[in-house]
């Protein structure tokens, strides 16, 4: 939508208007024969985050075995948070003065949860008719939505999550169309609008979906009906996409060039299929099967654009070497299967197998439930892939829940480890976080407490929960 | 490694078919849980004789007659019982085939009979059975009234003719969903249903011939409820509201035969002692804790718990395809409140009790069948699976077209289509 050249000037803050003038001073008899209007900008942000973290003290938590999401594991350890972000990490940190301690003796300590695939918000609970805001099952190309515009802060969900230990979360349009929409990627500390939630300078997602959702929900209303029709119409959309950023880039090329062109009709469907185009927003693929992996591999290279992650790939053990190639991750089920044909191949150790590949390996839930036991899903991966004779440990199946997951959604910088300077996203775990029993006890989100299991005055509750049976309840 | 694996696995299936009828089995050296009063025996032996449990307990003999499993470091559970599915009647449920528990054109509901319907022939049989469940409760889960008609008891077995008992419960919805059935209002669900049980009450005494003068419901679905008001049929109620599981109650003191369990009971807590005080059963997911809708306000991972305590008999499983997670569900209702004795038995004696299957499943004891299995560790723990499984006193293969799946991708061979790779 915008040429290289303006992106770099936006950042900097010179507008190329002035870069315009300042070239016009050498060429001062060809251009002052031209009046320019105003440059026509397009804001890309026009929602902007308001994120503010909680109040935080700085905190040393002792004694733990530690697992830093990029493959670590540590014991005895200790760590070190201080003004929202990971001050230190290390098995010698000596507690500096007024910092609060916590002696995490028998408890471990990861990174906080990650999850890459929610739909909380867009189809709260209670889910009546009225909270159905996933899905625009209107056309099959919906680029133009954006899933913020119907996520409801007030969802229960976001705080049972925050009490499985997830700290972001992308939250996705649904699968009916094939493109769905743009994500978002959220903070897990429910406020009162989404502005207050949005995870600063995260790029935004969009949701493609491959299969049987979009033939199932278009079959009768026009199309497509089938696979092929699926990949005419993601094609089509690409191309009228790509002739629209190209009306843009002549537009500003003439600009530069100091003529005074008119800038073309904006279409905020193709402003987002343009943004996948310049690399600036992540394609989020929603697709089950092996075969129509590849299919979407090959359109991907007609279009030159990447796919960022497949969701749901069921079958993405049959392809993990052709994903290591090309160097897309796979958002994944420990064991969902069957519900419909394209899951009727789902293995227990897909994730693993994927992760043996040399490929990006991601747990996800698509799920208010899953969201909320996201350790569990990995530690049966794992060991459904260790008795399969995958040699993987603990420390390295963590990266399938913060590392490649916050990578997947381009915030790894940020969060998704536990290195210094990172934002302190931290879970302190009862026991062994592979254990069905061990429960999240305390949830930092950039080093403020979120959630505290041993103090109930510390629970969130939405605004729906409130004044009726059961707030404020163990959940 | 993994073609090593698949030849024991191969060895191990040739030895039990070569003996499958006739074979005796000793299971020694593991920790127990009989789910009896014994309790939980440390290094015990249990002894197999075709398809019955013979001894259980510590010094027993072991003679040369015996196939011995080696449980020494492992776990010894019976075999799990999904409390509620619909396996064997549906295959791929949402825009697939194979799809026998939607029921929703029939013109009948209590009286379908979902035993005419199962097979065996289902992938989900043994992708199920090698995460240690043995049988199954199974009933259609879509019907045109609040009656979901009349489930059967299911094994995972090898067996041809798997239904072990046929009409062995009946399922009546009277949650939200039920009375959208009977009209979009419980006004009319509550009349509804009591409407029908008088029906089934007076249609006890009466032998229906096809002259028989009936102006009631539907002959076969009247039939059907006989049994259910006479105590002889357990009779299965979802209901999440505790207002609604409050008019069961009330049902119960009215019919006062009828044997019920609750099913779901989202906000089955907040009435526990009035549950435990009339004697119902409750089969739950112990991790639905969102409020799904209004009649769910209350969930709460306490909820299993609660119930529990206040003396109920509390079953966990609910699910088709993957009922293999039931184990999973009742650990994490364990985390939250529930004695790891009753987790257990929330999935084996239990069940078996709501089924009225006490003296044949459930529990480890001389003359149970013998539906058993060998864990790597505690059932409940995520990590851990079966070693080996035991239905009807044969040992099942730990092969599925999962792991089938699994084995020829884990042995990519390049030199061919993959499809001409046999696993």
């Amino acid at each position: 939508m915008i040429n290289k050249t303006l992106n770099k000037a936006l950042f900097t803050g010179v507008s190329l208007l002035a870069l315009a003038t300042l070239a016009g001073c050498g060429e001062q008899e060809k251009k002052d024969t031209k009046e320019q209007d105003a440059l026509v900008e397009i804001n890309k942000n026009p929602f902007p985050s308001t994120y503010e973290p909680l109040p935080s003290e700085a905190t040393l938590i002792t004694n733990v075995t530690l697992l830093d999401g990029i493959g670590g594991q540590m014991e005895n350890a200790s760590i070190l948070l201080e003004n929202g972000k990971i001050k230190a990490v290390g098995t010698d940190i000596t507690a500096p003065d007024g910092v609060k301690t916590i002696d995490g003796k028998g408890k471990w300590v990861t990174p906080g949860i990650v999850d890459a695939h929610s739909h909380l918000g867009v189809y709260a609970t209670p889910d009546a008719h009225a909270h159905a805001d996933g899905n625009e099952m209107t056309k099959p190309v919906t680029a133009a939505v954006w899933a913020e515009h119907s996520i409801w802060p007030q969802d229960p969900g976001f705080r049972r999550a925050l009490a499985g230990g997830v700290t972001s979360m992308q939250i996705l349009p649904g699968s009916a169309n094939l493109v769905g929409g743009r994500s978002v990627t959220v903070k897990n500390l429910p406020d009162r609008t989404i502005q207050d939630m949005k995870f600063p300078d995260a790029p935004y997602g969009l949701k493609m979906a491959c299969g049987e959702n979009p033939k199932r929900v278009y079959g009768k209303k026009g199309g497509p009906m089938t696979r092929m029709g699926n990949v005419a119409g993601y094609r089509q959309a690409w191309i009228d996409a790509k002739a629209y950023k190209e009306q843009w880039e002549k537009y500003y090329d003439d600009y530069e060039a100091g003529e005074n062109p008119k800038a073309p009709k904006r279409d905020l469907a193709k402003d987002t299929l343009a943004g996948v185009l310049d690399g600036d927003i992540l394609v989020h693929m929603h697709c089950y099967r092996a075969d129509e992996m590849v299919v979407m591999i090959d359109v991907m290279k007609e279009f030159d654009y990447q796919i960022t992650s497949f969701q749901h790939g069921v079958e993405a053990y049959k392809i993990a070497d052709k994903l290591a190639e090309n160097n897309i991750c796979s958002a994944m089920w420990a064991d969902w299967w069957g519900f419909k044909m394209e899951a009727y191949d789902g293995i227990r150790e897909n994730i693993p197998m994927v992760e043996q590949a040399g490929a990006c390996a991601i747990v996800h839930s698509d799920s208010d439930q899953g969201i909320q036991r996201l350790n569990q899903e990995a530690a049966k991966a794992l060991s459904d892939g260790q008795r399969a004779g995958i040699d993987i440990s603990k420390a390295q199946a963590w990266t399938w829940l913060s590392a490649n997951p916050a990578k997947s959604l381009g915030i790894f910088e940020k969060t998704g480890s536990l290195e210094v300077g990172k934002n302190a996203d931290v879970v302190l775990w009862s026991a062994d976080p592979f254990s069905t029993y061990a429960q999240a006890e305390l949830v930092y989100i950039d080093g403020g407490l979120a959630f505290d299991r041993n103090n109930p005055e510390s629970w969130a509750i939405s605004d729906f929960e409130l004044g009726q049976a059961g707030e404020g309840d163990h959940k | 490694m993994n073609k090593t694996l698949i030849a024991s696995i191969v060895a191990a299936g040739v030895t039990v078919s070569a003996g499958a009828a006739a074979e005796n089995i000793a299971i020694v050296g593991g920790k127990v849980h009989t789910m009896t009063s014994t309790g939980t025996l440390e290094k015990a032996t249990i002894l197999i004789e075709d398809n019955k449990i013979t001894k259980v307990g510590k010094d027993i003999t072991v003679s040369g007659e015996y196939r011995v499993i080696d449980a020494t470091g492992k776990v010894v559970t019976p075999g799990l019982m999904g409390a509620f599915t619909s396996l064997g009647l549906v295959e791929v449920p949402s825009y697939g085939s194979g799809v026998d528990a939607n029921a929703g054109k029939a013109a009948i509901s209590a009286g379908l009979d979902a035993s005419y319907a199962i097979t065996p022939d289902t992938s989900l049989r043994d992708i199920t059975r090698i995460e240690g469940f043995t049988s199954v409760a199974s009933a259609v889960s879509q019907s045109a009234t609040m009656f979901k008609g009349q489930g059967a008891i299911v094994t995972l077995g090898n067996d041809e003719t798997p239904v072990t008992k046929a009409r062995a419960f009946m399922v009546v919805d009277v949650s939200e969903s039920g009375a959208h059935k009977a009209g979009g209002s419980r006004a009319a669900l509550w009349v509804e249903l009591r409407d029908a049980l008088k029906q089934a009450e007076y249609a006890q005494n009466i032998r229906f011939t096809p002259q028989t003068e009936w102006h009631g419901m539907p002959v076969a679905d009247v039939k059907a409820l006989v049994p259910v008001v006479k105590g002889d049929t357990p009779l299965l109620v979802i209901a999440h509201r505790a207002t609604d599981i409050r008019q069961v109650i009330a049902l119960k003191e009215e019919f006062s035969s009828l044997n019920i369990t609750l099913v779901g009971a989202a906000e089955g807590w907040r009435v526990a002692d009035e549950i435990g005080a009339v004697g119902f059963s409750v089969i739950l997911n112990p991790e639905s804790n969102l409020p799904y809708s209004f009649q769910q306000n209350a969930a709460t991972l306490a909820n299993a718990g609660r119930l529990n305590e206040a003396g109920v008999n509390v079953a966990i499983g609910m699910n088709t395809h993957n009922i293999r997670l039931a184990s999973q569900n009742a650990g994490n209702a364990v985390a939250n409140g529930l004695p790891y004795q009753a987790g257990l038995a929330s999935l084996t004696s239990s069940v078996a009790k709501i089924y009225g299957l006490e003296d044949t499943h459930g529990s480890l004891k001389a003359g149970m069948t013998a539906d058993v299995v060998v864990w790597s560790g505690d059932p409940l723990e995520v990590m851990h699976a079966p070693t080996n499984v035991i239905i009807n006193g044969e040992e099942v293969k730990l092969e599925s077209r999962q792991t089938k799946l699994r084995d020829r991708y884990l042995s990519l061979e390049s030199d061919k289509p993959v499809q001409y790779t046999r696993p």
